[in-house]
Protein backbone atom coordinates (compact mmCIF):
# COMPACT_ATOMS: atom_id res chain seq x y z
CA UNK A 1 0.00 0.00 0.00
CA UNK A 2 2.90 2.27 0.70
CA UNK A 3 4.01 1.89 -2.89
CA UNK A 4 0.58 2.83 -4.10
CA UNK A 5 0.85 5.85 -1.91
CA UNK A 6 4.20 6.88 -3.33
CA UNK A 7 3.32 6.25 -6.94
CA UNK A 8 -0.22 7.49 -6.96
CA UNK A 9 0.87 10.85 -8.29
CA UNK A 10 2.90 9.40 -11.13
CA UNK A 11 0.61 6.54 -11.99
CA UNK A 12 -2.22 6.67 -14.42
CA UNK A 13 -4.95 4.29 -13.45
CA UNK A 14 -7.79 3.60 -15.77
CA UNK A 15 -10.50 1.12 -15.07
CA UNK A 16 -13.12 -0.28 -17.36
CA UNK A 17 -15.29 -3.32 -17.23
CA UNK A 18 -14.94 -5.92 -19.89
CA UNK A 19 -15.65 -9.55 -20.56
CA UNK A 20 -19.31 -9.53 -19.74
CA UNK A 21 -20.53 -12.61 -18.03
CA UNK A 22 -24.20 -11.85 -17.96
CA UNK A 23 -26.87 -11.26 -20.50
CA UNK A 24 -29.31 -8.60 -21.53
CA UNK A 25 -30.40 -7.65 -18.03
CA UNK A 26 -27.12 -5.91 -17.39
CA UNK A 27 -25.15 -3.30 -19.20
CA UNK A 28 -21.47 -2.57 -19.09
CA UNK A 29 -20.77 0.04 -16.49
CA UNK A 30 -18.05 2.38 -17.56
CA UNK A 31 -16.28 3.03 -14.31
CA UNK A 32 -13.22 5.10 -14.92
CA UNK A 33 -12.35 6.23 -11.45
CA UNK A 34 -14.05 9.54 -11.75
CA UNK A 35 -17.52 8.80 -10.55
CA UNK A 36 -17.57 11.11 -7.61
CA UNK A 37 -15.58 14.15 -6.73
CA UNK A 38 -14.05 14.17 -3.27
CA UNK A 39 -16.58 15.29 -0.74
CA UNK A 40 -15.53 16.94 2.42
CA UNK A 41 -17.33 15.17 5.17
CA UNK A 42 -15.78 16.92 8.10
CA UNK A 43 -14.60 15.05 11.15
CA UNK A 44 -17.75 12.97 11.24
CA UNK A 45 -16.62 11.08 8.21
CA UNK A 46 -19.79 9.06 8.06
CA UNK A 47 -21.37 10.08 4.82
CA UNK A 48 -24.61 8.21 4.68
CA UNK A 49 -24.71 5.37 2.19
CA UNK A 50 -26.74 6.54 -0.74
CA UNK A 51 -27.57 3.18 -2.18
CA UNK A 52 -30.15 0.65 -1.18
CA UNK A 53 -27.59 -2.09 -1.70
CA UNK A 54 -25.49 -0.98 1.23
CA UNK A 55 -25.06 -3.64 3.86
CA UNK A 56 -22.23 -1.86 5.60
CA UNK A 57 -21.94 -2.54 9.27
CA UNK A 58 -20.14 0.46 10.71
CA UNK A 59 -20.25 -1.05 14.18
CA UNK A 60 -17.99 -3.87 13.11
CA UNK A 61 -15.34 -1.56 11.71
CA UNK A 62 -12.50 -1.77 14.15
CA UNK A 63 -9.36 0.30 13.86
CA UNK A 64 -7.02 -1.03 16.54
CA UNK A 65 -3.90 0.49 15.06
CA UNK A 66 -5.54 3.85 14.84
CA UNK A 67 -6.43 6.28 17.57
CA UNK A 68 -9.78 6.84 15.92
CA UNK A 69 -12.85 5.44 17.60
CA UNK A 70 -14.89 3.00 15.56
CA UNK A 71 -17.87 5.26 15.13
CA UNK A 72 -15.82 8.33 14.25
CA UNK A 73 -13.10 7.35 11.80
CA UNK A 74 -11.60 10.82 11.58
CA UNK A 75 -11.32 11.36 15.26
CA UNK A 76 -10.39 14.54 17.13
CA UNK A 77 -6.82 13.23 17.23
CA UNK A 78 -6.53 14.15 13.57
CA UNK A 79 -6.92 17.89 13.61
CA UNK A 80 -4.49 18.87 10.87
CA UNK A 81 -5.93 17.20 7.81
CA UNK A 82 -9.37 16.62 9.19
CA UNK A 83 -11.34 13.71 7.85
CA UNK A 84 -11.93 13.78 4.15
CA UNK A 85 -14.10 11.20 2.51
CA UNK A 86 -13.42 9.84 -0.93
CA UNK A 87 -15.83 7.66 -2.80
CA UNK A 88 -14.39 5.12 -5.21
CA UNK A 89 -15.88 4.27 -8.55
CA UNK A 90 -18.66 1.72 -8.52
CA UNK A 91 -17.12 -1.41 -9.93
CA UNK A 92 -19.42 -3.95 -11.49
CA UNK A 93 -18.93 -7.66 -10.94
CA UNK A 94 -20.94 -10.53 -12.25
CA UNK A 95 -22.79 -10.43 -8.96
CA UNK A 96 -23.42 -6.70 -8.69
CA UNK A 97 -21.70 -3.43 -7.98
CA UNK A 98 -19.02 -2.84 -5.39
CA UNK A 99 -18.23 0.66 -4.21
CA UNK A 100 -15.77 1.65 -1.53
CA UNK A 101 -15.49 4.82 0.50
CA UNK A 102 -12.41 5.80 2.46
CA UNK A 103 -11.89 8.43 5.09
CA UNK A 104 -8.47 10.01 5.18
CA UNK A 105 -7.00 11.74 8.18
CA UNK A 106 -3.44 13.02 8.46
CA UNK A 107 -2.58 11.46 5.14
CA UNK A 108 -3.59 8.01 6.32
CA UNK A 109 -6.60 5.84 5.70
CA UNK A 110 -8.57 6.12 8.91
CA UNK A 111 -11.40 3.94 7.78
CA UNK A 112 -12.78 2.17 4.77
CA UNK A 113 -16.37 1.25 4.26
CA UNK A 114 -18.52 -0.09 1.52
CA UNK A 115 -21.43 1.76 -0.03
CA UNK A 116 -22.51 -1.00 -2.38
CA UNK A 117 -22.02 -4.73 -2.39
CA UNK A 118 -23.82 -7.32 -4.43
CA UNK A 119 -26.99 -8.52 -2.75
CA UNK A 120 -28.63 -10.32 -5.59
CA UNK A 121 -29.61 -13.21 -3.39
CA UNK A 122 -29.46 -14.13 0.24
CA UNK A 123 -26.22 -16.05 -0.15
CA UNK A 124 -24.51 -12.96 -1.50
CA UNK A 125 -25.66 -10.91 1.45
CA UNK A 126 -24.43 -13.55 3.82
CA UNK A 127 -21.03 -13.79 2.19
CA UNK A 128 -20.61 -10.07 1.86
CA UNK A 129 -21.72 -9.14 5.33
CA UNK A 130 -18.85 -11.26 6.56
CA UNK A 131 -16.34 -10.47 3.86
CA UNK A 132 -16.76 -6.75 3.64
CA UNK A 133 -15.90 -5.86 7.24
CA UNK A 134 -12.81 -8.08 6.90
CA UNK A 135 -11.77 -6.26 3.76
CA UNK A 136 -12.44 -2.90 5.34
CA UNK A 137 -10.14 -3.81 8.19
CA UNK A 138 -7.52 -5.16 5.79
CA UNK A 139 -7.32 -1.80 4.05
CA UNK A 140 -6.65 0.02 7.28
CA UNK A 141 -4.13 -2.59 8.41
CA UNK A 142 -2.33 -2.80 5.08
CA UNK A 143 -1.11 0.78 4.95
CA UNK A 144 2.45 -0.34 5.47
CA UNK A 145 2.15 -3.60 3.56
CA UNK A 146 4.12 -2.41 0.56
CA UNK A 147 1.95 -4.01 -2.07
CA UNK A 148 1.10 -2.68 -5.51
CA UNK A 149 -1.56 -5.12 -6.57
CA UNK A 150 -3.43 -8.10 -5.23
CA UNK A 151 -3.91 -11.31 -7.15
CA UNK A 152 -6.86 -13.21 -5.85
CA UNK A 153 -9.56 -15.61 -6.72
CA UNK A 154 -12.63 -13.72 -5.71
CA UNK A 155 -14.49 -11.31 -7.88
CA UNK A 156 -15.87 -9.20 -5.09
CA UNK A 157 -12.57 -8.56 -3.37
CA UNK A 158 -10.99 -7.63 -6.67
CA UNK A 159 -13.76 -5.16 -7.33
CA UNK A 160 -13.27 -3.88 -3.82
CA UNK A 161 -9.62 -3.21 -4.52
CA UNK A 162 -10.42 -1.56 -7.83
CA UNK A 163 -12.91 0.75 -6.21
CA UNK A 164 -10.49 1.37 -3.38
CA UNK A 165 -7.80 2.27 -5.88
CA UNK A 166 -10.00 4.89 -7.46
CA UNK A 167 -10.77 6.34 -4.03
CA UNK A 168 -7.03 6.43 -3.28
CA UNK A 169 -6.41 8.19 -6.56
CA UNK A 170 -8.93 10.85 -5.69
CA UNK A 171 -7.38 11.28 -2.26
CA UNK A 172 -3.93 11.61 -3.88
CA UNK A 173 -2.60 9.33 -1.20
CA UNK B 1 -21.83 -6.83 -15.66
CA UNK B 2 -18.25 -7.30 -16.58
CA UNK B 3 -14.98 -8.13 -15.02
CA UNK B 4 -13.01 -5.08 -13.98
CA UNK B 5 -9.85 -4.53 -16.02
CA UNK B 6 -7.57 -1.78 -14.85
CA UNK B 7 -4.42 -0.49 -16.49
CA UNK B 8 -1.75 1.18 -14.41
CA UNK B 9 1.08 3.10 -16.05
CA UNK B 10 4.19 4.39 -14.33
CA UNK B 11 6.26 6.93 -16.19
CA UNK B 12 7.51 10.49 -16.03
CA UNK B 13 4.26 11.97 -17.30
CA UNK B 14 1.37 9.52 -17.06
CA UNK B 15 -1.10 12.14 -18.26
CA UNK B 16 0.65 12.70 -21.57
CA UNK B 17 -1.31 12.16 -24.79
CA UNK B 18 1.00 9.29 -25.80
CA UNK B 19 0.15 7.39 -22.64
CA UNK B 20 -3.54 8.03 -22.95
CA UNK B 21 -3.46 6.96 -26.58
CA UNK B 22 -1.68 3.70 -25.76
CA UNK B 23 -4.03 2.92 -22.88
CA UNK B 24 -7.03 3.67 -25.07
CA UNK B 25 -5.60 1.40 -27.78
CA UNK B 26 -5.09 -1.40 -25.25
CA UNK B 27 -8.68 -1.08 -24.05
CA UNK B 28 -9.89 -0.91 -27.62
CA UNK B 29 -8.17 -4.22 -28.32
CA UNK B 30 -9.78 -5.81 -25.25
CA UNK B 31 -13.20 -4.49 -26.20
CA UNK B 32 -12.82 -5.69 -29.78
CA UNK B 33 -11.86 -9.17 -28.63
CA UNK B 34 -14.74 -9.26 -26.20
CA UNK B 35 -17.15 -8.51 -29.02
CA UNK B 36 -15.89 -11.55 -30.87
CA UNK B 37 -15.52 -13.95 -27.95
CA UNK B 38 -18.13 -13.03 -25.36
CA UNK B 39 -20.29 -16.03 -24.51
CA UNK B 40 -22.87 -13.67 -23.06
CA UNK B 41 -23.44 -11.51 -26.09
CA UNK B 42 -25.84 -13.39 -28.33
CA UNK B 43 -24.48 -11.68 -31.44
CA UNK B 44 -20.79 -12.51 -30.80
CA UNK B 45 -19.12 -14.89 -33.20
CA UNK B 46 -18.56 -17.43 -30.45
CA UNK B 47 -22.22 -17.32 -29.37
CA UNK B 48 -23.36 -17.78 -32.96
CA UNK B 49 -20.86 -20.60 -33.44
CA UNK B 50 -22.12 -22.39 -30.30
CA UNK B 51 -25.73 -22.02 -31.44
CA UNK B 52 -24.77 -23.49 -34.79
CA UNK B 53 -25.79 -20.33 -36.66
CA UNK B 54 -22.41 -20.06 -38.38
CA UNK B 55 -19.54 -22.48 -38.98
CA UNK B 56 -16.04 -21.82 -37.67
CA UNK B 57 -14.95 -20.80 -41.16
CA UNK B 58 -17.37 -17.84 -41.03
CA UNK B 59 -16.06 -16.59 -37.69
CA UNK B 60 -13.31 -14.05 -37.19
CA UNK B 61 -10.00 -15.88 -37.90
CA UNK B 62 -9.04 -15.26 -34.26
CA UNK B 63 -11.76 -17.71 -33.17
CA UNK B 64 -10.00 -20.49 -35.01
CA UNK B 65 -6.70 -19.44 -33.49
CA UNK B 66 -8.22 -19.52 -30.00
CA UNK B 67 -9.89 -22.89 -30.61
CA UNK B 68 -6.49 -24.26 -31.60
CA UNK B 69 -4.90 -22.76 -28.46
CA UNK B 70 -7.66 -24.33 -26.35
CA UNK B 71 -6.86 -27.72 -27.85
CA UNK B 72 -3.16 -27.17 -27.11
CA UNK B 73 -4.00 -26.18 -23.53
CA UNK B 74 -6.15 -29.27 -22.98
CA UNK B 75 -3.38 -31.47 -24.32
CA UNK B 76 -0.60 -29.74 -22.36
CA UNK B 77 -2.56 -29.98 -19.10
CA UNK B 78 -3.46 -33.68 -19.58
CA UNK B 79 -7.12 -32.78 -19.88
CA UNK B 80 -7.30 -30.81 -16.65
CA UNK B 81 -8.06 -27.58 -18.53
CA UNK B 82 -11.05 -27.51 -20.83
CA UNK B 83 -12.80 -25.01 -23.05
CA UNK B 84 -15.95 -27.14 -23.07
CA UNK B 85 -17.94 -26.10 -20.05
CA UNK B 86 -21.49 -26.89 -18.98
CA UNK B 87 -23.99 -24.30 -20.12
CA UNK B 88 -27.16 -23.36 -18.23
CA UNK B 89 -28.73 -26.71 -19.12
CA UNK B 90 -25.65 -28.67 -18.11
CA UNK B 91 -24.67 -29.51 -21.66
CA UNK B 92 -20.98 -29.01 -22.42
CA UNK B 93 -20.41 -26.37 -25.05
CA UNK B 94 -17.42 -24.48 -26.43
CA UNK B 95 -16.59 -21.73 -23.95
CA UNK B 96 -13.08 -20.37 -24.37
CA UNK B 97 -13.48 -17.60 -21.76
CA UNK B 98 -10.92 -19.19 -19.41
CA UNK B 99 -8.26 -18.90 -22.07
CA UNK B 100 -9.41 -15.79 -23.89
CA UNK B 101 -9.05 -13.53 -20.88
CA UNK B 102 -5.31 -14.12 -20.50
CA UNK B 103 -4.76 -14.27 -24.24
CA UNK B 104 -6.53 -10.93 -24.76
CA UNK B 105 -4.59 -9.27 -21.95
CA UNK B 106 -1.33 -10.55 -23.44
CA UNK B 107 -2.31 -8.88 -26.71
CA UNK B 108 -3.21 -5.63 -24.95
CA UNK B 109 0.14 -5.79 -23.17
CA UNK B 110 1.99 -5.89 -26.48
CA UNK B 111 0.38 -2.54 -27.31
CA UNK B 112 1.51 -1.00 -24.02
CA UNK B 113 5.01 -2.44 -24.42
CA UNK B 114 5.62 0.03 -27.23
CA UNK B 115 5.12 3.00 -24.95
CA UNK B 116 8.51 4.73 -24.47
CA UNK B 117 9.65 5.24 -20.91
CA UNK B 118 6.72 3.45 -19.32
CA UNK B 119 6.20 0.51 -17.01
CA UNK B 120 2.68 -0.85 -16.73
CA UNK B 121 0.44 -3.38 -15.09
CA UNK B 122 -2.86 -4.74 -16.36
CA UNK B 123 -5.13 -6.14 -13.66
CA UNK B 124 -7.87 -8.28 -15.16
CA UNK B 125 -10.08 -9.37 -12.30
CA UNK B 126 -7.18 -10.30 -10.06
CA UNK B 127 -4.98 -11.78 -12.78
CA UNK B 128 -2.07 -9.53 -13.65
CA UNK B 129 0.31 -8.81 -16.48
CA UNK B 130 3.29 -6.57 -15.86
CA UNK B 131 5.66 -5.10 -18.41
CA UNK B 132 7.83 -2.19 -19.37
CA UNK B 133 9.41 -0.56 -22.35
CA UNK B 134 12.78 -2.08 -23.13
CA UNK B 135 14.60 1.14 -22.24
CA UNK B 136 13.05 1.47 -18.78
CA UNK B 137 15.83 0.52 -16.43
CA UNK B 138 14.99 -1.84 -13.57
CA UNK B 139 16.89 0.25 -11.03
CA UNK B 140 14.74 3.34 -11.51
CA UNK B 141 11.56 3.91 -9.57
CA UNK B 142 9.36 3.47 -12.64
CA UNK B 143 11.06 0.20 -13.53
CA UNK B 144 11.10 -1.32 -10.05
CA UNK B 145 9.29 -4.64 -9.63
CA UNK B 146 5.59 -4.52 -8.92
CA UNK B 147 4.94 -6.19 -5.62
CA UNK B 148 1.99 -8.50 -6.08
CA UNK B 149 0.22 -9.63 -2.95
CA UNK B 150 -1.40 -13.05 -3.23
CA UNK B 151 -4.66 -13.19 -1.33
CA UNK B 152 -4.92 -15.84 1.39
CA UNK B 153 -7.96 -17.90 0.34
CA UNK B 154 -8.72 -18.97 3.90
CA UNK B 155 -8.48 -15.51 5.41
CA UNK B 156 -8.93 -12.66 3.01
CA UNK B 157 -7.72 -10.10 5.48
CA UNK B 158 -4.28 -11.60 4.94
CA UNK B 159 -1.82 -11.72 2.10
CA UNK B 160 -0.47 -15.26 1.76
CA UNK B 161 2.71 -14.17 0.02
CA UNK B 162 4.19 -11.31 -1.95
CA UNK B 163 5.64 -11.92 -5.41
CA UNK B 164 7.77 -9.16 -6.92
CA UNK B 165 7.34 -9.09 -10.70
CA UNK B 166 9.44 -7.03 -13.08
CA UNK B 167 7.93 -8.46 -16.24
CA UNK B 168 5.42 -11.21 -16.68
CA UNK B 169 2.14 -12.55 -15.46
CA UNK B 170 0.57 -13.67 -12.19
CA UNK B 171 -2.69 -15.59 -12.22
CA UNK B 172 -4.60 -16.97 -9.26
CA UNK B 173 -7.39 -19.51 -9.49
CA UNK B 174 -9.37 -20.75 -6.57
CA UNK B 175 -12.61 -20.77 -4.72
CA UNK B 176 -12.06 -18.43 -1.80
CA UNK B 177 -15.30 -17.27 -0.28
CA UNK B 178 -17.35 -17.64 -3.42
CA UNK B 179 -17.96 -21.35 -3.39
CA UNK B 180 -17.57 -23.66 -6.34
CA UNK B 181 -16.78 -22.00 -9.61
CA UNK B 182 -14.05 -24.07 -11.19
CA UNK B 183 -15.00 -27.03 -13.32
CA UNK B 184 -13.09 -30.32 -13.18
CA UNK B 185 -13.45 -31.76 -16.68
CA UNK B 186 -12.41 -35.26 -15.60
CA UNK B 187 -14.97 -35.76 -12.87
CA UNK B 188 -17.52 -33.46 -14.50
CA UNK B 189 -18.08 -31.64 -11.22
CA UNK B 190 -17.49 -28.19 -9.81
CA UNK B 191 -14.62 -27.95 -7.35
CA UNK B 192 -15.36 -26.40 -3.99
CA UNK B 193 -12.59 -26.06 -1.45
CA UNK B 194 -11.12 -23.02 0.20
CA UNK B 195 -7.80 -22.85 -1.59
CA UNK B 196 -6.09 -21.26 -4.55
CA UNK B 197 -3.21 -21.79 -6.95
CA UNK B 198 -1.03 -18.96 -8.19
CA UNK B 199 1.10 -19.26 -11.31
CA UNK B 200 3.75 -16.80 -12.45
CA UNK B 201 5.36 -16.81 -15.88
CA UNK B 202 5.95 -14.89 -19.09
CA UNK B 203 2.41 -15.01 -20.53
CA UNK B 204 -0.88 -14.48 -18.73
CA UNK B 205 -2.65 -16.95 -21.00
CA UNK B 206 -0.52 -19.89 -19.86
CA UNK B 207 -0.30 -18.67 -16.27
CA UNK B 208 -4.09 -18.57 -16.10
CA UNK B 209 -4.50 -21.95 -17.82
CA UNK B 210 -2.09 -23.57 -15.37
CA UNK B 211 -3.62 -21.89 -12.34
CA UNK B 212 -6.98 -23.43 -13.26
CA UNK B 213 -5.52 -26.80 -14.27
CA UNK B 214 -3.39 -27.15 -11.14
CA UNK B 215 -6.29 -26.17 -8.92
CA UNK B 216 -8.71 -28.77 -10.26
CA UNK B 217 -6.28 -31.35 -11.62
CA UNK B 218 -4.26 -32.50 -8.62
CA UNK B 219 -1.29 -34.81 -9.21
CA UNK B 220 -2.09 -35.32 -12.90
CA UNK B 221 -1.87 -31.60 -13.51
CA UNK B 222 1.35 -31.29 -11.51
CA UNK B 223 2.97 -33.98 -13.65
CA UNK B 224 1.73 -32.30 -16.81
CA UNK B 225 3.04 -28.96 -15.59
CA UNK B 226 6.50 -30.42 -14.95
CA UNK B 227 6.50 -31.90 -18.45
CA UNK B 228 5.44 -28.58 -19.98
CA UNK B 229 8.48 -26.78 -18.61
CA UNK B 230 10.50 -28.25 -21.44
CA UNK B 231 8.46 -26.40 -24.07
CA UNK B 232 7.58 -23.38 -21.93
CA UNK B 233 10.11 -22.80 -19.17
CA UNK B 234 10.01 -19.94 -16.66
CA UNK B 235 6.64 -20.81 -15.14
CA UNK B 236 6.31 -21.52 -11.45
CA UNK B 237 3.37 -22.14 -9.13
CA UNK B 238 2.35 -22.00 -5.49
CA UNK B 239 -0.64 -23.41 -3.69
CA UNK B 240 -2.41 -21.51 -0.97
CA UNK B 241 -4.68 -23.11 1.61
CA UNK B 242 -4.02 -26.75 0.73
CA UNK B 243 -2.50 -27.66 4.11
Amino acid sequence: MRRIVIWALSTLTVLVLLFSYRTSTSSIVGASGQVAAPTKAGSGGQAAPKTPAATTAPGSLRTPAQPAAPAAPAAPTAPAAGGSTFVGAAVGTRYGNVQVQITVANGRIASASVLQVPNRDRKDVMINSRAVPILNQAVVDAQGANIDMVSGATVTSVAYIQSLQSALDQAHL
Amino acid sequence: MGMPVSIHVRCADPRSPDVEKAVAAAYHELARLEEVFSTWRPESHVSRLVRGDIPLSHCDPLVGEVAELCAQATEATAGTFTAHLPDATGQRVFNPTGLVKGWAVDRAGRILAGLPGAAWCINAGGDLLVGRHRYVRPEGEDGAPWRIGIEDPTDRSRIARVVPILEGAVATSGTAARGAHLFDPRSGTWVDRLASVTVAGPELMWADIWATALFVGGADAVRAFDRSLEARPDYSWWGQGFD
